[in-house]
């Protein structure tokens, strides 16, 4: 069983939703990345998405873009990712899944990149712009090396599509809330409920929720409908805001992540 | 091997190329349009929709131009040019927009949108909205704003809101991205208007088989003037559409030969070009897997063309499958040379070619003179060149 799988039964226990946060490896830099995930675990992050930046990020909004141009102006390569990740791996346990778009994994070589991931210590890989139907290849090499393939699921998919991502898909689904980029959103849309419901008729994989979410008062309630609460954006931008002063970095992601934490934790 | 005709497959691959790598999302949006746009390509009242318009309203059939003194100069293959110049709004991109929009009308979409490097396709797409009453929205890099100035006046005048892409290279990739995303965000409403063979399944597909007149109206027209087939096809290839709207009729006739040109830029040696079927690897960008212009950690590297047309990475995925089956071969053509064609087809035929058609013309200009007398070539003349005056004025220096 991976990692990401032993979480959700943990948490499960405490009653809690996963609160799961995106940061854009190498942002704002390469060193600083295992920092803040150290500080992100510690304030109560349960899994870390590990964003592998891409020069075109089509499915991102403002935020994430410029995210992943300061990574890539810093020298990031899906190699220092992998690297973060072994270095991480000598001091936290985090479940960690690599976040991108396909081409630079494709570029590193589907099968060494499942090989070499898996030997860093990552445990799932979840790529933007790779559905189900072009999944194949890659499948037969993270499933070999034992990760978990994530796939998303948007409000725009229909019945026969959860029913395929729920077949393909392993470690949980990863639902997007909204159609449209990632960025923060003052508003969300939580007749989510029903597509949750909707989905676990199909699978007894837990189902996250992503792209918008910036608050306590939203992690709250979607906590009370579904097993993960994905923030990433609002993240960032505490990164953009103090990427270079360390001490107030953490006390901003301290702060900030451990009211989100208390919120995933369900009827408190 | 021998290129297999009947492509794509039912998932959108060409070989290896193609397929759809969109986010979750996009997926139903492109399977509801694979299927509306199945059931009715081959309806014939749809088609005769299109043929209206074509004919009517864009002016089609274009001439097949026997270009005699071009011909007589270079003293070897009989060069024919088919005239999208003379097209509607001046290149061929108004045989694309003409087919989607009658497809997003009928599929109740009232808005669309499309990103344009050159500003041809934006043009066209702003002048179909016009024409069918629809809201229309086009993105564009900052940088082709500027050297396609008078384009931009152009979609203006024809009632579309121009969306300045200033992120990234500001150029057609990019422009591309942001569409990309608008269409995420609206995409229950919106129709997203291609203007390439790029992008993902059924663009590739539906782009090719609108622009196929391109290539039917050629055989037609040879076969009358000559009584026989060509010997050569000539096209400039960025995404590539005009090239495949010419290539893909001819593709059962073994004995045509087809050639695409590609943006050498500033010289390939440099790394100021956009020759992606020349330098550049298989990738996934904007939805297919398609030869792609990256650097080895697999981020899409910049390129560079004087015409922006031709400036962008990736080229569509069919045009990745013909180069390695054979059937297609691709070569290159400089900025310099570019501009020796652009003047050297205004001065023998008085026809002002646009910047992108300039590499066919050029590339053309080194073929003919190898190939015997009763030989045929065609060149795609893709565009007129009225939107480069300001840029090949003032690279060649006489200043506007």
């Amino acid at each position: 069983m991976t990692r990401i799988h032993n979480k959700f039964e943990e948490l499960k226990e405490k009653g809690k939703a996963a609160l799961v946060t995106y940061l854009t490896a190498g942002d704002p830099s390469l060193e600083a990345t295992p920092d803040i995930i150290y500080k992100l675990e510690e304030s109560g992050a349960d899994i870390i998405e590990l964003g592998v930046p891409f020069s075109d990020p089509m499915a991102d909004g403002p935020t994430i873009q410029l995210a992943s141009e300061r990574a890539l102006k810093n020298g990031t390569t899906v190699k220092g990712v992998l690297d973060i990740v072994s270095k991480i791996r000598k001091h936290s346990e985090i479940p960690i899944i690599s976040f991108g778009y396909y081409n630079p994994f494709l570029s590193y070589g589907l099968r060494r990149f499942s090989e070499d991931a898996r030997n860093a210590g990552v445990d799932g890989v979840l790529v933007v712009d790779l559905p189900p139907e072009e999944a194949d290849e890659f499948k037969i090499h993270t499933d070999k090396a034992g990760l978990d393939l994530v796939f998303l699921l948007a409000p725009t998919s229909t019945s026969e599509r959860i029913r395929l991502v729920s077949e393909r898909a392993s470690g949980f689904i990863y639902l997007v809330s909204v159609t449209g980029v990632t960025g923060e959103r003052p508003a969300m849309d939580y007749s989510l409920e029903s597509l949750v419901r909707e989905i676990k008729n199909h699978t007894r994989l837990p189902v996250g929720i992503g792209f918008g979410v910036s608050t306590p008062d939203q992690a709250a309630r979607i906590a009370n409908f579904a097993d993960a609460v994905i923030v990433g954006s609002a993240l960032i931008r505490i990164i953009e805001k103090y990427g270079n002063n360390g001490k107030e970095l953490f006390k901003e992601i301290s702060g900030f992540i451990s009211g989100l934490s208390k919120a995933c934790y369900r009827d408190s | 091997m021998k290129p297999k005709l009947k492509l794509p497959d039912e998932l959108g691959h060409y070989g290896i190329y193609g397929g759809r790598y969109v986010s979750e999302t996009l997926m139903p949006a492109l399977l509801d349009l694979e299927r509306a746009y199945l059931e009715i390509k081959d309806d014939p009242k749809f088609k005769e929709e299109v043929n209206y318009y074509l004919r009517e309203y864009a002016g089609r059939p274009t001439p097949l131009y026997f270009a005699e003194r071009m011909t007589n100069e270079l003293g070897g293959a009989k060069i024919y040019l088919k005239r999208e110049d003379l097209a509607h709004t001046g290149a061929h991109k108004i045989n694309n927009t003409i087919g989607q929009a009658l497809l997003a009308s009928r599929m109740g979409k009232r808005r669309i949108i499309a990103e344009t490097g050159a500003g041809q396709h934006g043009v066209a797409t702003a002048t179909v909205a016009a024409l069918l009453k629809m809201e229309c929205e086009i993105f564009m890099g900052l940088e082709d704003t500027k050297r396609q100035a008078l384009n931009v006046v152009r979609m203006k005048l024809l009632g579309a809101k121009l969306r300045e892409v200033a992120l990234g290279t500001q150029t057609l990739k990019d422009a591309m991205n942001e569409a990309m995303r608008d269409w995420i965000t609206n995409v229950r409403t919106t129709f997203y208007i291609i203007g390439s063979v790029a992008g993902p399944h059924p663009y590739p597909m539906m782009v090719r088989d609108f622009q196929s007149v391109i290539g039917e109206e050629s055989k037609r027209q040879i076969i009358e003037k000559e009584r026989r087939l060509p010997d050569l096809l000539i096209a400039c290839v960025g995404g590539g559409s005009n090239a495949m709207g010419l290539f893909y009729p001819f593709l059962e006739h073994e004995s045509v030969k087809m050639l695409g040109v590609e943006a050498a830029g500033l010289g390939l040696e440099t790394g100021e070009h956009a020759a992606t079927l020349y330098a550049g690897r298989p990738g996934v960008l904007h939805g297919s897997k398609t030869y792609l212009l990256q650097n080895e950690d697999g981020q899409v590297k910049g390129t560079h063309s004087i015409a922006p047309g031709l400036d962008y990475p990736g080229v569509g995925p069919e045009h990745s499958y013909l180069k390695d089956s054979g059937r297609v071969s691709y070569t290159t053509v400089t900025d310099k040379d570019a501009l020796e064609g652009f003047k050297f087809l205004s001065e023998k035929e008085g026809i002002i070619p646009a910047l992108e058609s300039a590499h066919a013309v050029a590339y053309t200009t080194r073929v003919a003179p190898t190939m015997p007398k009763d030989s045929i070539i065609i060149i795609c003349l893709s565009g007129r060149g009225d939107k480069d005056i300001q840029v090949v004025a003032k690279a060649l220096g006489m200043g506007v």
